[in-house]
C-alpha cells in the first residue's frame, strides 16, 4: 500500500510540523518561556507519521513521555499543545499535562504514559474494547525501545495475541533509553524478533522512511482489522536531541558526536523525504508552500499560547473527579471539584 | 444462594452472596459492563461465562500489572470494568496502573478521558496464610487522590456500594474484608439500589462514646457495643463506608454529642484511616473531645504465620470494650 500523492504531501506537511513546532518549542524552554522539561521529537518524525498515516481518525493511540510528535502526527491542531506546554489554560489538557503527556483525544490519544511502558496495558484495554464493542476500530501503541525491558511489553504482547486484539504495537527504536544502549540493555537486540515469542509476527523498518514506515503499519492495521491479532513493528530510528533539552550527562558520552553528526547528516527523515519527493517529480513550490503554511501554523499556534491566560489556581481541583467530591474536607469546601 | 423472603422487597443473603447479585445485576443492567481476573471463569460464581458469554467474562493470565492496565484502557475506550484483583497482597504489581494511570488520567488530560472502572481488592487474613497473602492495605490508597475507595460493613452497604461503583465515571477500588464475607443480613432486591459513595451510616445509636469501626473491625466493634450495653454504657458505632471521599460530618456531630472517640481497624497503625479521622476530629472538633483519642489497629509489625502469633494482631471485642471504659 504506497502512499497516493496526496497522502505523501499531508505526510509531509505532518512531518514538518513536527519538526518546525519542536525547533520553536526548544528555541521557547531555553529561553524560559516553557516550564518543566522538553523532551523532543527531532529525528522520529518519519516513524511516527508513518505509523499515523495508516490510521483512520476515530482509531486510538497512545504514547510515550517523548509525546509532541505522537498528536501532531495524528493530526491535531497545534494551538492547544503550544498552550499546554506553556501551561496555559487553553492547553490541550488544561495545563495539568505539560510536555511529557501531549495527548490529544479529539484525534483517539487516550494518554501519553510518562511511566516507560505504562501505555502500552491501555493500548490493549483499548483493542479489547474494541472486540467486546464489536467496532473494527484498532489502537496503536507508541513505546519506545527501553520500555521493551518492562513487563508490561511481556504481559501485554502475550494477552494482545492470545485474543487477536487489534493493536498495533510500534517501537521507537532509537537506540537509547536515556544514556542507556540497547546493545547494553538488551539480550535481544533485534526487538522484532521478540515478537516470535508471543506469536505475532514482528517486522523491523527503516524508522526514517516514511513509506517504509507506513507500508509495515498499513499491513499490520489491515491485519488488525480482520479480526488477525496485533503486530510488532519495529522503527528503527535516531533521537537527533539530547534525552531532554539541556541535560547534562557528566563522565563519557553515551554516544558520539560522530554518531550523532552522521546521523544528521545523512539519516533526517525530513531532508531524505523532501528529496524522495522532488526526484520524483513533486514541485519544489509545492513543498515550499506546505512549509510556508507549516510555520505561519507554528507561528499562530506560539502566539495563541502566549496570549493565553495562565490557569486560575482557584480551579486547581477540577477535573478530579466526574462529580463534584469535596476532598480534602476544609480546602474542598472552598474550591470543589467542579465537572470536568 | 439466598434463603427464605422474609419480605418481597428483601432478601436474606451473605456478604459474599450480595458483592456477586450486584455484579450478575449491573452485568445484565448494562453490556459495557465487563469482568476480568484470575480463574474468574471458575470461581467467579454464578456461571458468569455461561451466562453473559467469553467476550463479557475474561479470565485473566498472571499478569497483574499488564491486566488491570487492560482494564483501565478499556474503561477509557467504552467499557466498565470490574478488575477482580483477587488477594490484597498481589495487588502491589497492579498498583503502578491504578496510581499513575487510572487515579490520575482525568485528571492529567484536563478531563478529556474518564476511567469508570472499578478495582474488587479482597483483604484475606486471619486464617495462617503469612505476611504475603494478608494486607489490608487501603490506608495507602487513601494517599492517593483521584481514586475512590469503598470497604462497606454489611450485605445490602455492599450490594449498594458495588452497583454505585460500576455507574460511578471514576476510578473505584472495593476493599472487602473476608472476615465479612459469610455475615447474613437482609438486602433490598430492588434493581436500582444504591448507596451512595461518600456517605457514612450509623450502625448503632448511642450518647455515651463515639466508635468509628472500619470494614472487618465492624463485627467485635458491634459485639463490644452490645456487651458495653448490658453494663450501661452506649455506644454510637458509625461505619464511614466509603474511606475515600471521607464523609467526617456524622463523626464530628457524634463526637460533639459523647465527647469520646475509639477508632478501631485492622490495618497497620502507621498513617492509617484511623490516622486521618482522628486527625481530622483534632483539627475540627477539638474542643468537643473531653478524652484523647484512643485507636485499635493492629501493630507495625507483619502477619505471622503461628495462630498463636497471628491472633493477637487484630482488635479484639474485649479490647474494644476495654478501651471504651478507659475513656469514661
Amino acid at each position: 500500500m504506497p502512499f497516493t500523492q496526496a497522502q505523501a504531501l499531508e505526510a509531509f506537511r505532518r512531518m514538518m510540523r513536527i519538526r518546525k513546532f519542536e525547533e520553536e518549542g526548544m528555541r521557547l524552554f531555553i529561553a524560559g518561556r516553557i516550564p518543566g522539561a522538553y523532551h523532543a521529537s527531532i529525528g522520529e518524525e518519519a516513524t511516527i507519521v508513518g505509523a499515523c498515516m495508516a490510521l483512520r481518525v476515530d482509531d486510538a493511540m497512545t504514547g510515550t513521555h517523548r509525546s509532541h510528535g505522537h498528536p501532531i502526527g495524528k493530526g491535531a491542531d497545534l494551538k492547544a499543545l503550544m498552550a499546554e506546554l506553556m501551561g496555559k489554560r487553553t492547553g490541550i489538557c488544561k495545563g495539568r499535562g505539560g510536555s511529557m503527556h501531549l495527548a490529544d483525544n479529539s484525534v483517539g490519544i487516550i494518554g501519553e504514559s510518562a511511566i516507560v511502558g505504562g501505555g502500552i496495558p491501555l493500548a490493549t484495554g483499548v483493542g479489547l474494547s474494541a472486540k467486546v464493542r464489536g467496532t473494527d476500530q484498532v489502537c496503536l501503541c507508541f513505546f519506545g525501545d527501553g520500555a521493551v525491558n518492562q513487563g508490561t511489553f511481556h504481559e501485554s504482547l502475550n494477552m494482545a495475541s492470545l485474543w487477536k486484539l487489534p493493536v498495533i504495537y510500534l517501537c521507537e527504536n532509537n537506540g537509547y533509553a536515556i544514556t542507556t544502549s540497547v546493545a547494553i540493555s538488551h539480550a535481544q537486540p533485534e526487538i522484532a524478533k521478540r515478537a516470535s515469542g508471543y506469536g505475532m509476527p514482528g517486522v523491523a523498518v527503516d524508522g526514517q522512511d516514511v513509506r517504509a514506515v507506513f507500508e509495515a503499519s498499513s499491513t499490520a492495521v489491515a491485519r488488525a482489522r480482520r479480526g488477525e491479532g496485533p503486530t510488532l513493528i519495529e522503527c528503527k530510528t535516531y533521537r537527533f536531541e539530547e534525552h531532554e533539552v539541556g541535560l547534562v550527562v557528566p563522565g563519557q558520552p553515551y554516544r558520539t558526536t560522530e554518531e550523532v553528526d552522521f546521523q544528521r547528516q545523512n539519516r533526517d527523515p525530513v531532508v531524505l523525504f523532501r528529496a524522495a519527493l522532488l526526484s520524483e517529480g513533486t514541485k519544489a513550490a509545492e513543498l515550499e508552500a506546505i512549509e510556508r503554511e507549516v510555520a505561519t501554523a507554528v507561528a499562530d499556534a506560539i502566539a495563541f499560547g502566549e496570549e493565553s491566560a495562565l490557569p486560575d489556581p482557584e480551579t486547581l481541583y477540577d477535573y478530579m473527579y466526574s462529580r463534584p467530591v469535596l476532598y480534602p474536607r476544609k480546602a474542598g469546601r472552598a474550591s470543589a471539584a467542579r465537572e470536568g | 444462594m439466598s434463603s427464605a423472603v422474609a419480605n418481597p422487597s428483601h432478601v436474606r443473603m451473605s456478604y459474599l452472596d450480595a458483592i456477586v447479585q450486584a455484579q450478575i445485576e449491573e452485568l445484565e443492567r448494562d453490556e459495557r459492563v465487563i469482568m476480568m481476573g484470575e480463574d474468574i471463569a471458575i470461581y467467579g460464581s454464578g456461571d458468569l461465562v455461561e451466562r453473559f458469554g467469553a467476550k463479557r467474562i475474561w479470565p485473566m493470565p498472571i499478569s497483574e500489572t499488564s491486566f488491570t492496565g487492560v482494564g483501565i484502557g478499556a474503561a477509557i475506550a467504552g467499557l466498565r470494568p470490574i478488575i477482580d484483583l483477587n488477594i490484597a497482597s498481589f495487588m502491589y504489581l497492579a498498583s503502578d496502573q491504578i496510581i499513575n494511570q487510572a487515579a490520575k488520567l482525568r485528571f492529567m488530560t484536563g478531563g478529556q478521558v474518564r476511567v469508570p472502572i472499578l478495582f474488587r481488592v479482597c483483604m484475606y487474613y486471619g486464617t495462617s496464610i503469612a505476611a504475603q497473602h494478608s494486607d489490608r492495605p487501603y490506608p495507602m490508597f487513601m494517599n492517593v487522590p483521584g481514586l475512590k475507595i469503598i470497604s462497606p460493613t454489611t450485605p445490602a452497604d455492599v450490594k449498594g456500594l458495588l452497583k454505585a461503583a460500576v455507574r460511578d465515571d471514576d476510578p473505584v477500588m472495593l476493599f472487602e474484608d473476608m472476615k465479612l464475607w459469610t455475615l447474613k443480613d437482609e438486602v433490598p432486591t430492588d434493581l436500582d439500589f444504591l448507596v451512595p459513595i461518600g456517605k457514612a451510616d450509623i450502625k448503632r445509636a448511642g450518647r455515651d462514646v463515639t466508635i468509628v469501626a472500619i470494614s472487618g473491625a465492624m463485627r467485635p466493634t458491634l459485639e463490644a457495643a452490645k456487651a458495653l450495653e448490658k453494663e450501661g454504657i452506649s455506644a454510637e458505632v458509625i461505619d464511614p463506608r466509603t474511606l475515600k471521599p471521607l464523609d467526617m460530618d456524622p463523626i464530628l456531630e457524634s463526637v460533639g454529642k459523647t465527647g469520646r472517640l475509639v477508632i478501631v481497624e485492622n490495618a497497620h497503625r502507621m498513617v492509617s484511616a484511623s490516622s486521618e479521622i482522628a486527625a481530622i476530629v483534632c483539627e475540627e472538633a477539638f474542643d468537643a473531645l473531653r478524652k484523647p483519642i484512643i485507636r485499635l489497629t493492629a501493630p507495625d509489625v507483619h502477619v505471622a504465620f503461628s495462630p498463636a502469633l497471628e491472633q493477637a494482631l487484630f482488635p479484639s471485642a474485649e479490647q474494644i470494650a476495654a478501651a471504651v471504659k478507659r475513656l469514661l
